[in-house]
Parts: structure tokens; sequence; C-alpha cells
């Protein structure tokens, strides 16, 4: 493969695109869920197949539609940007009790009109009893609902909305349209016998992706139809010209082949942003853009139709767009995927399916499409392998030296194989793409059910030491009184037995929720783009796809590892206390609850001595206070001491190989016994290693732990170490979590990394800078996301969040406006190591 | 020396990794105790005595300087060879003044070549040719400090003459596979365009030397002062700002050499 760099210059009307983009706050609009009802209630007695083809029909023959000014890609599923559409199939009371909240909750707020709450009360009447949630609750085992309501885990992902995270063959629909694949589907409906034992449920599913593919063709057309009636009133020549290519284009694709470039870009947002019509999943990866949009870029270069700039602008337009589409999710899930992000993962360089080195034209012009536009989306990826060109490396950290968090750097010497291991064939391992923040698949064949729900690996700790028990109720299994345990591998059999008897409960509450979409939702416009379906005659719901996973993600690697070693360390080698010593501790918080009355019992006392006639000036306050605050803690010593030894014990992160091989070792009580498990769709469990954002919330719901860390603050975030705890550079830190085993953990692993701007300085600031990843690489890490913003610089955000509002930074695996995110997500993004270099 | 060097003892006062200012690529800084030089700018006042000493940091009391063989030095080095690889990096000694300790120096140099990784020394080379020499087969980039031509301003700023500095200079550079010269621009010491100039004249002359990097003054160890008990001779003297060091840059780049701000 060959490219060419052709840095073309950001155009005037990107700016203006991006400035109307954030003209208005994000709003919630009522249309989709009013259609959708509105067919489901003429749908009563048919397959729930066809419901959901005719609802989607019904939707896309009548949902508003609009182009909005300056737009050369159209679609857009709100009348408003960034607002969004409602999927009351999924879910619906969370929204309906936050009404009246919504608009100002800390956590990525929307604007709902008076109107729309109308409109969607009405709606909701029909919904009560019928979705997906409900279903897959009443599937749950009792233990499991109850692990849930203790927070040992959460999917709510999925248990609330629909499921995403998935990349459809786009390349095929480029090429041929969805013309192409009714054919097909027409041509298997002649082929199947009335006889056939799956003949009904065959035919209603090959029935429904003509219906869909057709809507899809219909809802084309409306924008065609549109673009020509503004064109017709268009004053500006130009404006006028462009609506009329819009409405060429609209015409053709994505009913037909793309025939241009231009063509191809619309065909791809169609596709795009109507996967997000049908149901409300994040995280729709169009994937290996540079790889199926390159052949027509290249195409109408040698013909002389385009020019590298227009291209560029034009892929400028699309990374707009993607921004332009949004979600409300319930509060706390919010909270979990702060920063109205969609995941929308789009990745370039890399290899080819016969392992060449596959960077071209394109994959550079997405790096520059990000620097042009500085927003979150698309969460924008880079592939690296040992061939991948060194000037590719050194643009993808020029993004990076930008701030934006952007790009994610992964590894394709630690992606293939781990996914090969999982039963991909080479040539599809090859062909990976990225997920949402950080999960490998291969395109148009895979249902992943990546994201599948947190698990907060220090929970099961809490269970130790409480022997099952959480907030007074027995939640899980007896593995005996905390203070019993004679050796170090008797606390840690007995945390292994309780993190495996709740990742069963875990896998429980995921299959649960697998069936309910199966049954209530599924989806026949999604499937039509993966492979098998349509042979198979199945959904992707149903186990149609050629490759099924589930990843739930577990995190908190560097608390357990930090606490394991400083267990087994003053513990059990140097006796240093005993766990009853360590249980107490742990329940009083190290001794820091007492400090918070302070101020009251200053008070209490001032007041009790002005009684007695004593003078109470500022001077004897503050010594009251002094005095207040040291009998406060003088009551708890023993466990401030405590917790004094626990953080003089080596942490992971700093390269110390006893405390790495803990962390390697405790990663494993995750991974090894999730593979075991197996999922209804025929696919097994794999783990991935990340947060999201839900370090933060569940930090929020955890105890304090062993490692020292205080209760109800954050947890570690993916494989990264502890915020402030590597202190030998990044080398060190780098070396540390390459200890992990990141092949196993093949649903994905996220290693953050904050650098101080001036680390990237020059030309040697980005060779130095590509050198450390590819040097984390060679030692087999798998990803690396960068912040790139001064501590000052965020401080100053908190403080003045008007000056900030189109500062990116990396949140987990994605990024995200700075000024949206919630107070304690922005502290913990400033707490972060903050790596220089020296 | 035979195989014993391994166990050489030497004193050093800090391992840095993931260095990038002093030497090509990635490296990782031994920071070995005492040196014969007093620069009153010196930003680690705590390298300067040979003494393991006691510093008070926030009223707790820290040890600086421990004894640290070959062997356990080599074991932190190794541990970032995969970024020395992909970068050209490797070890670079620093201080205090690695020719203090010729012993150790030449032992752990010796130690990184058998093992293939890259050297550099950073040095006023204020030390016998003699001693010096020894330890020259085993350097790849050697960092050669001058502060000033003027042998008496030299003196009255760092305790010592520059003579055998210079000298030192000489003899060197046509022995090494690369020498840069670096000059730390210090306000009212050295900062004026004929001061820099007569540095960058005396560079160009040294045989195979191309390269000269200025490093502006910074205040970053004034706080170690403090902790050591001791006065911060630099007083409230401020960084010299971009424009005077782009002029003193110009100075530089006009005499023929390769020049930059910073290493």
């Amino acid at each position: 493969m060959s490219y060419k760099i052709y840095d073309c210059e950001k155009t005037e009307r990107i700016d203006k695109l991006k400035e109307d983009l954030f003209k208005k706050m994000p709003e919630i609009e009522a249309d989709r869920a009013v259609l959708l009802t509105e067919s489901y209630m003429a749908t009563e007695s048919e397959p729930i197949i066809k419901r959901r083809a005719k609802a989607f029909k019904h939707i896309l023959e009548n949902i508003p539609i609009t182009i909005r000014d300056n737009e050369l890609i159209v679609g857009s599923a709100t009348k408003s940007p960034r607002s969004c559409q409602v999927f009351p199939e999924f879910s619906f009371e969370w929204l309906e009790a936050e009404f009246d909240t919504i608009e100002h909750r800390d956590a990525d707020p929307f604007y709902i009109s008076e109107d729309t709450k109308k409109k969607l009360h009405e709606v909701y009447k029909y919904w009560k009893g019928k979705t997906t949630s409900e279903l897959a609750l009443s599937y749950m085992a009792p233990e499991t609902i109850t692990a849930m309501e203790h927070n040992i885990f959460t999917p709510g992902n999925y248990f609330y909305n629909g499921v995403g995270h998935v990349t459809v063959d786009y390349g095929a629909i480029l090429k041929s349209g969805y013309r192409a694949i009714i054919d097909r589907t027409k041509n298997l409906l002649a082929d199947i016998k009335v006889s056939d034992a799956d003949y009904s449920r065959r035919k209603e599913f090959l029935e429904s992706v003509i219906i869909s593919c057709e809507a899809v063709i219909t809802y084309a057309k409306r924008y065609s139809a549109l673009a020509k009636e503004m064109a017709e009133k268009e004053t500006d020549e130009t404006r006028k010209k462009e609506l009329l290519l819009i409405a060429k284009n609209c015409e053709n694709v994505p009913e037909n082949g793309a025939r241009t470039f231009y063509e191809a870009c619309q065909s791809f947002w169609f596709v795009q942003m109507l996967i997000q019509m049908e149901s409300s999943g994040h995280s729709i990866s169009p994937g290996r853009f540079d790889q199926y949009m390159n052949p027509y870029f290249e195409a109408d270069l040698e013909t002389g139709r385009i020019s590298p700039c227009f291209a560029q602008e034009l892929i400028d337009c699309i990374w707009i767009k993607l921004n332009d589409l949004n979600k409300a999710r319930d509060v706390e899930s919010a909270r979990g995927f702060a920063g109205y992000s969609l995941f929308q993962n789009l990745i370039a360089g890399g290899q080819t399916i016969d392992g060449l080195d596959a960077t071209n034209s394109i994959s550079f012009m997405t790096i520059q499409a990000t620097m042009h536009i500085l927003l979150p989306q698309p969460s924008f990826s880079v592939r690296v392998w040992n061939g991948t060109p060194h000037e590719f490396m050194i643009k993808a950290a020029e993004l990076t030296r930008t701030g934006v968090g952007l790009p994610a750097y992964y590894n394709d010497e630690v992606i293939i194989p781990s996914l090969v291991n999982r039963g991909l064939t080479l040539q599809d391992a090859r062909d990976y793409n990225i997920i949402g923040c950080v999960e490998p698949q291969k395109s148009g064949k895979t249902e992943g059910w990546h994201d599948a729900a947190f698990f907060n690996m220090c929970r099961p700790l809490e269970l130790v030491f409480s022997n099952g028990m959480d907030k007074g109720e027995q939640i899980s299994i007896k593995t005996g009184e905390v203070e019993d345990f004679k050796t170090f591998d008797e606390f840690y059999d007995a945390y292994k037995k309780q993190q495996t008897y709740m990742l069963g409960l875990l896998v429980n509450a995921d299959n649960s929720i697998d069936v309910a979409h199966a049954e209530r939702c599924p989806l026949p416009f999604l499937s039509c783009m993966i492979e098998d379906c349509l042979g198979r005659g199945k959904t992707v719901q149903e186990g149609g796809a050629i490759y099924n996973f589930t990843g739930p993600q577990g995190f908190g690697i560097a608390n357990m590892a930090d606490s394991l070693y400083a267990v087994k360390k003053l513990v059990f080698d140097e006796k240093k206390f005993t766990l009853k010593e360590l249980k107490e501790a742990l329940e009083n918080n190290f001794g820091e609850d007492g400090a918070d009355n302070s101020k009251d019992l200053t008070v209490a006392v001032a007041k009790e001595l002005a009684k007695n006639g004593v003078t109470v000036n500022e001077d004897v306050i503050k010594s009251i206070y002094a005095n207040v605050k040291a009998s406060g803690t003088a009551g708890n010593p023993k466990y401030k001491r405590i917790r004094e030894m626990i953080l003089e014990v080596p942490k992971f992160g700093n390269d110390i190989p006893e405390v790495d091989a803990f962390a390697r070792d405790v990663a494993y009580t995750y991974t090894k016994p999730l593979e075991t498990f197996k999922n209804p769709r025929g696919g097994q469990y794999q783990a991935g290693l990340y947060p999201v954002s839900a370090n933060v919330p569940l930090g929020g719901q955890t105890g304090a732990t062993p490692d020292g860390r205080l209760a109800y603050t954050p947890v570690a975030d993916g494989v990264s170490p502890s915020a402030g705890k590597d202190v030998n550079g990044p080398t060190a830190s780098c070396n540390s979590v390459s200890k992990l085993d990141h092949f196993i953990a093949s649903n994905g692993t996220l290693f953050n990394m904050k650098f101080h701007p001036s680390a990237l300085k020059g030309t040697t600031g980005l060779e130095t800078f590509v050198n450390l990843i590819r040097g984390y690489f060679d030692q087999k890490g798998s990803h690396m996301q960068f912040n790139v913003v001064s501590r000052e610089t965020l401080l100053d955000a908190q403080k003045h969040p008007e000056n900030y509002k189109s500062l990116v930074v990396r949140v987990a695996g994605y990024s995200a406006l700075f000024t949206t995110l919630s107070r304690s997500l922005q502290d913990d993004i400033i707490n972060r190591t903050e790596q220089t270099n020296f | 020396m035979n195989n014993n060097y391994l166990d050489v003892k030497g004193r050093i006062f800090d391992i840095q990794r993931f260095s990038v200012h002093d030497g090509p690529g990635i490296r990782t800084i031994i920071f070995l105790k005492g040196c014969r030089l007093r620069c009153r700018w010196c930003c680690n006042p705590e390298s300067q005595e040979y003494e393991i000493q006691k510093m008070n940091k926030d009223g707790k009391e820290t040890i600086v300087g421990r004894d640290v063989t070959v062997r356990e030095v080599l074991e932190i080095i190794e541990k970032d060879r995969p970024y020395y690889r992909r970068s050209g990096g490797g070890v670079t000694l620093s201080g205090g003044e690695a020719m203090c300790q010729p012993r150790f120096t030449e032992a752990l140099f010796k130690a990184c070549k058998d093992k293939g990784i890259n050297t550099a020394i950073e040095t006023t080379s204020f030390a016998p040719f003699e001693t010096i020499e020894k330890i020259l087969p085993y350097i790849d980039t050697y960092l050669m400090d001058i502060k000033h031509m003027d042998s008496e301003k030299h003196r009255e700023y760092t305790t010592q003459p520059n003579e055998l500095i210079l000298e030192n200079a000489r003899k060197i550079a046509p022995r090494v596979n690369k020498m840069i010269v670096r000059v730390p621009v210090i306000p009212g010491f050295n900062d004026t365009v004929k001061e820099i100039k007569d540095i960058a004249e005396f560079t160009k002359k040294l045989a195979k030397v191309n390269e000269i990097h200025l490093l502006p003054y910074h205040r970053l160890g004034q706080d170690k002062y403090k902790e050591l008990g001791r006065e911060y001779l630099m007083g409230d003297v401020l960084p010299p700002d971009d424009k005077k060091m782009q002029e003193l840059l110009d100075a530089a780049k006009s005499v023929g050499l390769k020049a930059q701000i910073g290493g």
C-alpha cells in the first residue's frame, strides 16, 4: 500500500458547521418514540421481527428531516444539532423519572420541552411491561438482582439501552448498496421451502430485512427531494449547486453502489446514522474507514474527479456529523459514560488481511480531520504494528500533542494473536478494528456484546472482610471470618471464591438481558450487514453473527494488586498488624471520617467557653480547632498508623517485579474464570480490563481498601496505576502495566497516561513520545492513550468553564468536553499522575 | 580490569529514568555524588559533597547519597532497554562530577559497552587527563561543559580556574566519537554575545566538534539549598528570556556551529 500526505487546510465551512453544533444545549426530541409507538400499536398480532421492521419503516417515512446550513453530507437524526431521539422499547421509566431534573443534572444534561414531556408521557403508557429491560429483570435470579442492588457489578448499559457495539460491513454497502442486499434476500426467500423446519422464522426475518432496506432507500430519497426543493428556493448560486449535487447523491446512494468518493461519503453517513435510528445501542463504530474509503478516493484522483483538499473537506464534514448524534442515558449511566459520548470508534492504519502495511492517503487524512475538528467524535484510534511507517506515527503524535486526547494507540502485535486465540481466522484477526473504547473485533462478522457490564474488582475484597455481608445483608457466599485466616493463600483464596461467585451472577445478568434483546428487540436492519445473519436466517441478537462474544469489563487492578501486596507483606510476612485490625481500620476509613465534624465541634466548644465568660477571639478559635483536630484523630491513631504503613509499601506502576507479579495474578482472577462462561448466542465470555469512566461513580460506592485508598474515592482507571502512585516516570509505569497478560484480556485493556505539553515539544518531543509507545508495545502492551493538557489549564477550566467550552480531554476509552464532565470526574483526571521528561 | 568490575562501588544520589535532554534518545541518568567545582547556579547542590548528607524537606529528613555497585545500577539501567532500542538512547553519567569517581565511572561504562548500551557523560572534565583518558574508549557521546573563557571569572563563579578544563577539552575532542559542548547560560556571568561567542569560537577550533548547546539558567534547584541549610547565592536572578537566548543562539551559530537551546 502506498500513500501521499496532503496536509490540506481547514475550510471556513467546517468552522461554521462546528459553531452551529454548539449554539444550543442538546435537546430530547419525541418524534421517533411517537412514530415507533404508533406502529407497534398497529402491529400487535404480528411476529416481533416484522413489527420491528415495520416500525423502522414507519419512522423513516415520517420522521422530520432537515438539511443544516452549509452541509455537504446530509442526514440528521434530530431537528436540533447534538440532540437525541428516545427509545422506549428498551426502557423509559428512568427518563420519565428524570423529566424535571435531566436539564440540570451534573453529567450530560439535556433540555426537554413541556410539549415533548407530554408526548412522551402519552407514549410511555403503552410501553409499561413491554420493554427489554423489564423482560430481562424477570429472567434474572433473585441473588443476581440483590448483587446488582448492592453495586457489585452493573450491567446498566444493555439493561436500559440497545446493545450497539458493532461494526458492520460498510465496504459492502458502499460497493453495491442496499439494492444488492434486497436482491440477495429475495433470492434466499425464493430458495426456502415451506416444509423447512425454520421456515416461519427465516421467512419473517428475510422479509423484515427487505422492508428495512426499502425504508432506508425511501429515507434517502426524501433527502434527495428536500435538497431539490431547497435548491429551487436558494438564491446563492454556489449553495444551489451544492444542494443539487446532494440531491443527486441521495438519489443514488445508499440504494446503489457509490460511483464517486463523495457518494461513498454520503452512503457511509446514511449507514452510520440509521443504525443508530433503529436501536439506541452506542459504540456504532465506523472501524477501518481508511481501508474502505481509499479505493473511491484513488479512483477519483486518477480520473481527476476530485481534488485532495475537497476530499479532506468531505471527511471533515463527516467528522462534524459524527458529533451531531447524541444519546440520553439514565443519570447513573451518564456518569459512567460521561461526556455525551457515542464512542463511534474509527481507526486508521494497521495491516491488510495479508499482513502487509495498510497505511494509505486516507489514513493521514483521518488524522488531519481530527486535527481540524478537535471534537470528541469520532473516537479516533490508530493501529500500530512493527511495520507502521514512522511518519504515520509522527503525524499521530502531532495530533496527540493538540491535547484532544486522540488518537488512542493499539498494538497489532498483541491484538491479532489474542483474537486468533478466540477463534478468529488469521485474516479476520488482521482486519480487526476497535469498538467503543478499546474492544477489538472483526467488522461485519461479530456480535461482541463488548462493554457488557462493569465489574468493580474491589467489591469482592470487601466481601472477604465481611464474610459475604453487605449493608447488613448476606449477599454472597461465606468464605470464613477474615480474622481466622492463617496464611495469605487462605485470604487470597477467599477473594477468588467471592469473585468467581459474583462473576457467575454477572453472567446470569448479562445472559438474561441477552435473551430479552433477542425476544423483544431483534434488529433486522443491523443484521443484514453482519455475516452470516442472512445465511442463517436469524438476527445478530439470536446468534446470526459468525463470531459471538460477551465482554464485561473489570477494573480496579491497581487497587487490588496494591491491596494484596500490602496484606501479604504487612500482615503475613512482617506481622505489623492483624487482619482483624486491618478490618477495623477499613471499617473506620483509616480514622479519616472523624475529621469532618471538626468545625461543628469547634463551634460547640467555642459556645461553651463563651457561656463561661471566656472571650472568644480568632486566636482562641484557631487554637480550639487545632485541639479538636488533634483529639479527633487521637481517638483512632492506630488506624492512621496502619494506613501510613500501607502507604509506604511499594505500589504498582513503579517497575517493581514483586508488586507487578501481584497485578498480573490478580487480573487472572478475573480474566480466567470469565472465559469459561457461555452466552445464549453460542459464544463465550471474554474479559476486558477498562472502566470507561465508571471508576469514579463506582469508586464512590466502595469502602476503604487495603491499598490505603479511602472510602468512596475513585478506583484506579483501567490497567493504569492508581492516580499519583507511579512515581518512577513513564517508562517504569509502562513496564509495570506491560507485565499484565494483555492477550487474555481480549476484550481490551486501557492504559491512561498524562503528559505535560512540554513533554511533546519540538521534533525531539514527538520522537521520544513515539519511541515510548514503541517501547511499551514491544513489551506487549495492548493499548495506550494520552492526555496532554497541563494541570494549570484544567484547574483554570474548572474555575472558568466559560472559557473552555471546547476543551477536549481523554476520559477513558474516549474523549469528551472537559466542562461537561461532573466535578468528581474532572478531579479524577486532574489527579492522574502527570509525566514530564526530565 | 577483570570481571569483578561489576562489584566496583560508587556513590550516587539519584537515578532518573526517561531523561531526554542529556544525550540521544530516551536515557537513564545516573547522578554521581561529589564535585570539585562549586558553581553558584548549581541546580543539584546535594551533588557537590562526596559525603552522604541529610536534607530536610518539609520537616521530613531524607538521606542524600547511597553506595551502589555497578551490578546494582545495571539492573536499573536494563529495565529501560526496550526504550533505548527504539530511540537510540542509553545511559548518561552526570553529577556531581563523574570524573571524581573514575574507577566506578570506568567500570560502569565498560559494563554498558559489554552489553551494547549507548553511553554518554556530562562532565566539566576538571580532572587529570590521565584519569579521563582511561574512560574515553567507553564513551559514545561526550557532553563537555564549558562555562567561561576567562579563567579569573570562571574561578570567581565556580571556585576553580578553567585552564585544565580547556586543555582537557582540546585533548579529548579528537579522541572521542562525538563531543558536544554545553554552556549553562547564567545571567550576569556569561550571558553576553561576546562571552558566548568566545566559547563558540573555542568550540569551533576543537577537533571534530561542530555542535554547541546553550542551557538557560533555571531556578529548579533553589529549594534544595534551603533543605540543605545553605544559602542560595543566585538570589532572585531570573532565567534569561527567550529573546536573549535567541540572540545568544545566533551568536553561537555565527561562528559556523550547529547550535540549539536546551539539551
